[in-house]
């Protein structure tokens, strides 16, 4: 990127322009004290000198390669072939970043446009746009096109749908009209089924669940779009998209919208991000989906050819009337998706769902014969579980990662009614042996 | 280009057919032409109060979307669904089959501001060109 200079005689012109004299004068607002802090900042090093102490630092994290990982709630450690890493880092894709010229950016599109076809056959849906930012964010834009789409002004969500997504979705309808009422879940982890249609009312514009749920429950829906359909509203489910390889698509729930985390297809944890949000809708809804959209279509020769479609949607169009303020997607990381899942194929999808069901399963049961713990056993899980402990939690964790293992995420942080229990993931990156190996350490605590 | 003596018009170009307390709206050839292909509206709802001047339906094209006011106050009593299926009758058909809904009138005073074919065709004519 070329270095932009500004002379002093280009200064001088810029502050007449605005019609000061002096920089000095122009942010003469700001107390002088604040104009040029002292900072305290260490001496310059060398570049030997920088790399060594970065690699100091990097040490002092542990991975999850270097310890057993038992952490999910949201992230989750999983295989990623060295294919898909390749296809990601091919420079034609990794340098392109956006189409920011669509038309021109044939191969970008194609991959869109790839990830969105695989998504809605994952999702059981019939239009997926090109991804936002993370699952949090789209689960908030999917809440937007409920309230918008109903023109109702409440939406009505799962306590057990992922408290971050829940504090997303606060900030996103923070100083609106909009209001979020919240039904809560049983003492076995399920959603109250009571609460949830006492709370269904006239203002409802939209009910979210989470399934599995933030507890790893997989969710009993059966007769729930019904109610909610009847009532005019929409339902909106969040799921972690590799477990759709083994349970109900959203489609199947007869859900409006789909929209949570793609993490898990082919993204590392990487702490926290950058990861993936998908959201997937019905035809009916089209015309309210958020950010980009790619199209197939033909060129003036008639040949196939691909472009961003439906833009009038979009915020460079329509305004303020826009629905959503989202123009930009994580297009790499959708590509990672869609690498992930193209290199699986449907049935390596329903593989690797089911293996991570089968470890969790193993731990989960091994878990249920401790004396001093107790696990959910009245519904289905996919890779994860909430686990009852006796004992004080913080002191197993800390008796465990002096072992090397993290033990899980602490539910207490999200749930303060949910003292020392935990919650346990188990994926296919975890052998027979590294469970045993878990359930031996948690037997001595 | 036609511009119907017996409608109304406004200055952003919605047409506006009078029958008794009813009025209904449409867009104008002029219009139709520099949206170009109409690919989606989104009609108003039957019972949804308006107020002139203010948005009441969208008319979409392949490269932008187009709001389309109310010319009167009142509240929506059709909408025409065959838009639905149908967009391009805008195109072909802008003052018949391509209608876009009609209201009850609530305000009939507010029918004094608005252009005969006339005006219109002389508003047009100052229209800046493309």
């Amino acid at each position: 990127m070329p270095y932009l200079s500004l002379t002093e005689e280009e200064k001088k012109a810029m502050l007449g322009e605005i019609g000061v004299r002096s920089f000095d004068e122009l942010i003469k607002d700001i107390p002088v004290s604040l104009r040029d802090p002292k900072i305290s900042l260490p001496s310059s090093l060398s570049e030997p000198e920088v790399q060594d102490l970065i690699s100091k630092l990097g040490r002092k994290n542990t991975s999850t390669k270097d310890a057993l990982s038992f952490l999910g709630a949201g992230s989750y450690e999983h295989f990623i072939p060295a294919a898909a890493l390749e296809i990601v880092g091919r420079q034609e894709f990794l340098t392109a970043y956006t189409p920011y010229q669509p038309e021109a950016s044939q191969g970008t599109l194609q991959a869109i446009y790839e990830y969105q076809s695989l998504m809605t056959e994952l999702t059981g849906l019939d239009v997926s746009n090109a991804s936002h930012y993370d699952g949090a964010t789209s689960l908030a834009e999917a809440a937007l096109v409920a309230l918008k789409h109903t023109d109702r002004p409440k939406l009505l969500v799962a306590r057990s749908v992922h408290p971050h997504y829940r504090e997303t979705m606060r900030t996103y309808l923070a100083g609106t009209p909009y209001k979020v009422e919240e039904f809560g879940f049983n003492e076995d982890g399920n959603f109250n089924r009571e609460e949830f249609v006492a709370k269904l009312d006239a203002t409802v514009a939209g009910v979210i669940f989470q399934t599995p749920n933030f507890l790893g429950l997989v969710e009993d829906l059966e007769g729930v779009s019904e109610k909610i359909h009847a009532n005019g509203s929409l339902m909106i489910l969040t799921s972690d998209p590799l477990s759709l390889g083994l349970f109900k698509s959203p489609g199947e729930w007869g859900a409006d919208i789909a929209a949570g985390e793609g993490q898990p297809l082919g993204l590392s944890m990487m702490f926290g991000g950058p990861y993936l949000g998908y959201f997937v809708t019905t035809q009916a809804l089209m015309r309210r989906i958020p950010g980009r959209l790619a199209g197939l279509t033909q060129d003036a020769d008639g040949k196939r050819a691909f472009c961003l479609t439906l833009q009038a949607r979009e915020q460079h169009i329509r305004r303020e009337r826009a629905g959503s303020n989202i123009c930009s997607n994580q297009a790499l990381c959708a590509l990672a998706a869609c690498a992930y899942m193209t290199l699986l194929g449907k049935k390596g999808i329903h593989e690797i769902a089911e293996i991570n069901w089968d470890r969790a399963n193993y731990l989960r049961n091994k878990i249920a014969g401790l004396k001093n713990f107790e696990v959910d056993t009245m519904q289905p899980i996919f890779n994860e579980f909430r686990v009852k402990s006796k004992k004080s939690f913080a002191k197993i964790e800390e008796k465990l990662m002096a072992q090397d293992i993290f033990p899980g995420v602490a539910l207490e942080t999200f749930y303060p009614e949910l003292k020392d229990q935990f919650l346990v993931c188990a994926t296919e990156t975890k052998s027979k042996e590294d469970l045993d190996r878990f359930v031996e350490a948690l037997a001595q605590c | 280009m036609n511009f119907p003596e017996n409608l109304r018009y406004t200055k952003t170009h919605e047409w506006i057919a009078v029958q008794g307390t009813k009025v209904k709206v449409g867009v104008t050839e002029y219009a139709q032409k520099e949206i170009s292909d109409v690919v989606f509206v989104e009609l108003p709802k039957a019972g949804q109060a308006v107020q002139q001047a203010k948005m009441a339906a969208v008319v979409e094209s392949v490269k932008a979307a187009f709001d389309i006011y109310a010319p009167v106050s009142g509240t929506i009593t059709d909408a025409n669904k065959a838009l639905e299926a149908n967009p391009g009758l805008i195109n072909h058909s802008p003052y018949a089959d391509g209608w876009i809904f009609e209201l009850e009138l609530s305000n009939p005073s507010e029918l004094n501001s608005l252009m005969t074919a006339a005006q219109y065709h002389e508003a047009v004519q100052q229209a800046p060109k493309h």
